[in-house]
């Protein structure tokens, strides 16, 4: 085991996220705040309660994903598309380290940085609303499992991408449209039958149902099913990520 | 797994065919003891670099395999890509990172603890140690070579290539650079080097490979190599020009200079015997005297030049 490739690696990597502090952790902090105004003050004061809490707390859990997804995913994709564009992933294909270690320390980083963002705008939301947490550890394990497999995600990602266009479509025109469409800022009982039907088929509302359940235990589906689906993603992210290393997919010729 | 006399680097009927379908590398062979110093020269294209890059481990290879101080490059990964050390032709960096941190960065990525007092030696022996804290992408193109090469060093290799390592160097660099490839010599380290400046292979390197097309066309000893292939001129400064030579001597296929007042023989000093007495002689005989002789020596870019057009011929 290659501990100090694994370290290097991470630790390169949470240093280009204190460069870019203003980005990282001012920027999200930011726009939360402004959810927080307008959806919470303005058309919250509208909207009586959702499931029996306010409004401005039940999007906190929507709000948590739509960062941790779109950061997670950003990092990592970055963090390996950046050395493969620069020239510099030479390096890393000449080092005595294994698939399993590169991606521990990119995914592992990305993701860090994914929680603490995660834990920065729970704070955040404290400052805006009445914050209840019912099950603290369900919901950091929610958190830290959505945080990885959306890293890993992401990594794959910065492989397969080989511009700068392709690396931002899939955070843009995917997955930001599946949170909102994913029961992030309403509840899908909110919506004519059949578009719960739909809703239903879309991943990232397991994610933010089951998020919601560790805080305010209301859900749209039972919180195990939600657990064993952002596990089961983790599992195929895995797979693809083993699959690349082993073939060299895209990074040796 | 090592014997003293087991070479250090092995490549066994090594070919490559990128994804395309150009075949870049055919079929190489090719042995290299501890503690030489390589040479590999060939035109542009020729293949040095991804011969390089598949022994490194950036590039699968097609056929064949490699060996290094025994271990195989794709089993054995991980030893042998701690034994090696890469700079690569490309000047690529970081532009960020701080001079210091990103030669720390590799060599944790090698595997190594970390030794700051190691990396403040390597630094100062490439003249960086004033820049250390300095942004990479501060740093002059001569300065991001040293840079590269404090890099490759960062965890003690045993086996070191540079690729094209004095692309785009001042004389001052490449001296350094050349003092440096000596002293790790010395300490063991085996090194080979791409160059497209013959007279670097000349007078650094014990051996000299040729790449062509994919194809190592020569591995020799550089001494030998100059004596077998490399053709040697007599110039004979005449007393009185001449118009042109002489029927009798014809067999010399002599050329003439300056005006007529040169005779120039080119003979090889493998054969049996070079000539250069007969042809004294007969010049006597032929009343053409002589104030001055000479003898020059093809260069190594002779032989290079002289090697590529026979076997693209
Ligand atoms: N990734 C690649 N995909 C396809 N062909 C490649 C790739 N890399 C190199 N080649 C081709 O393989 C051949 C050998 O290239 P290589 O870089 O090994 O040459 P070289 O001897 O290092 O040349 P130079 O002196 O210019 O550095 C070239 O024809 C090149 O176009
Ligand atoms: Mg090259």
């Amino acid at each position: 085991m290659n501990i100090y490739g694994i370290l290097a690696i991470y630790k390169f990597e949470m240093a280009r996220t204190r460069r870019t502090l203003l980005q990282s952790i001012v920027a999200p902090v930011i726009t939360t705040s402004l959810y927080f105004i307008v959806f919470g003050a303005a058309i919250g004061s509208r909207i009586q309660e959702v499931g029996g809490v306010s409004y401005g707390a039940f999007i906190v859990p929507g709000l948590i994903m739509l960062n941790l997804l779109t950061h997670s995913i950003s990092n990592a994709s970055f963090g390996i598309y950046f050395p493969k564009f620069v020239g510099t992933v030479y390096e890393m294909l000449s080092a005595p380290i294994s698939t399993i270690e590169v991606v521990l320390g990119y995914v592992g980083a990305a993701a860090t940085k994914s929680i603490i963002l995660g834990l920065i705008i729970l704070v955040t939301a404290a400052f805006f609303i009445d914050l209840r947490i019912a099950h603290p550890i369900i919901m950091l394990l929610f958190i830290v499992l959505t945080a990885v497999s959306f890293s890993l995600l992401g990594f794959i990602l910065g492989i397969w991408a080989d511009n700068f266009e392709k690396l931002s479509v899939v955070p843009m025109l995917v997955i930001t449209p599946l949170v909102f469409l994913g029961g992030s800022f309403y509840s899908t009982d909110m919506l004519p039958p059949l578009w719960q039907t739909v809703s239903l088929m879309n991943p990232v509302l397991y994610l933010v149902s089951g998020l919601r359940w560790s805080f305010y235990e209301i859900s749209e589906v039972n919180v195990v099913v939600s657990l064993a689906s952002v596990s089961l993603f983790m599992l195929i992210c895995l797979g693809i990520v083993t699959y690349i290393f082993k073939t060299g997919y895209k990074l040796r010729s | 797994m090592t014997n003293s006399s087991a070479p250090i680097l092995s490549v066994q009927n090594l070919g490559k065919t990128y994804s395309g379908g150009f075949q870049a590398l055919k079929n190489i062979n090719l042995e290299i003891n501890k503690g030489e110093i390589i040479a590999l020269l060939g035109p542009n294209g020729a293949g040095k670099t991804t011969l390089i890059s598949t022994i490194c481990g950036i590039v699968s290879p097609s056929t064949g395999s490699v060996t290094v101080a025994g271990y195989d490059i794709i089993r054995d990964y991980r030893q042998t890509r701690t034994i090696i050390g890469l700079v690569p032709q490309e000047l690529t960096t970081d532009s960020f990172e701080s001079v210091f941190n990103t030669v720390s960065f590799s060599r944790g990525l090698f595997g190594k603890a970390p030794d700051p007092a190691y990396i403040e030696k390597v630094l100062r022996s490439l003249s960086l140690w004033d820049k250390k804290d300095s942004m990479i992408m501060t740093l002059s193109g001569g300065m991001k070579r040293r840079v590269l090469i404090a890099k490759a060093l960062s965890h003690e290799p045993s086996v070191l290539f540079l690729d094209e390592p004095t692309a785009g160097v001042d004389v001052e660099l490449r001296k350094d650079m050349w003092n440096i490839v000596r002293e790790l010599q010395a300490t063991g380290v085996t090194i080979i080097l791409t160059t497209h400046y013959i007279e670097e292979a000349e007078e650094i390197a014990q051996r000299i490979g040729v790449i062509n097309n994919g194809e190592l066309i020569l591995m020799e000893d550089k001494n030998s190599l100059m004596q077998k292939l490399g053709k040697k001129q007599l110039l004979l400064e005449l007393v009185e020009p001449i118009d042109s030579i002489p029927e009798a001597l014809a067999e010399f296929d002599l050329e003439l200079g300056k005006d007529g007042a040169q005779l120039i023989y080119t003979f090889t000093t493998t054969g049996e015997r070079t000539g250069i007495t007969t042809l004294l002689d007969d010049l006597k005989s032929a009343g053409i005297r002589f104030h001055d002789l000479n003898t020059t020596q093809s260069s190594l870019e002779d032989i290079f030049v002289n090697l590529v057009h026979e076997s693209a011929a």
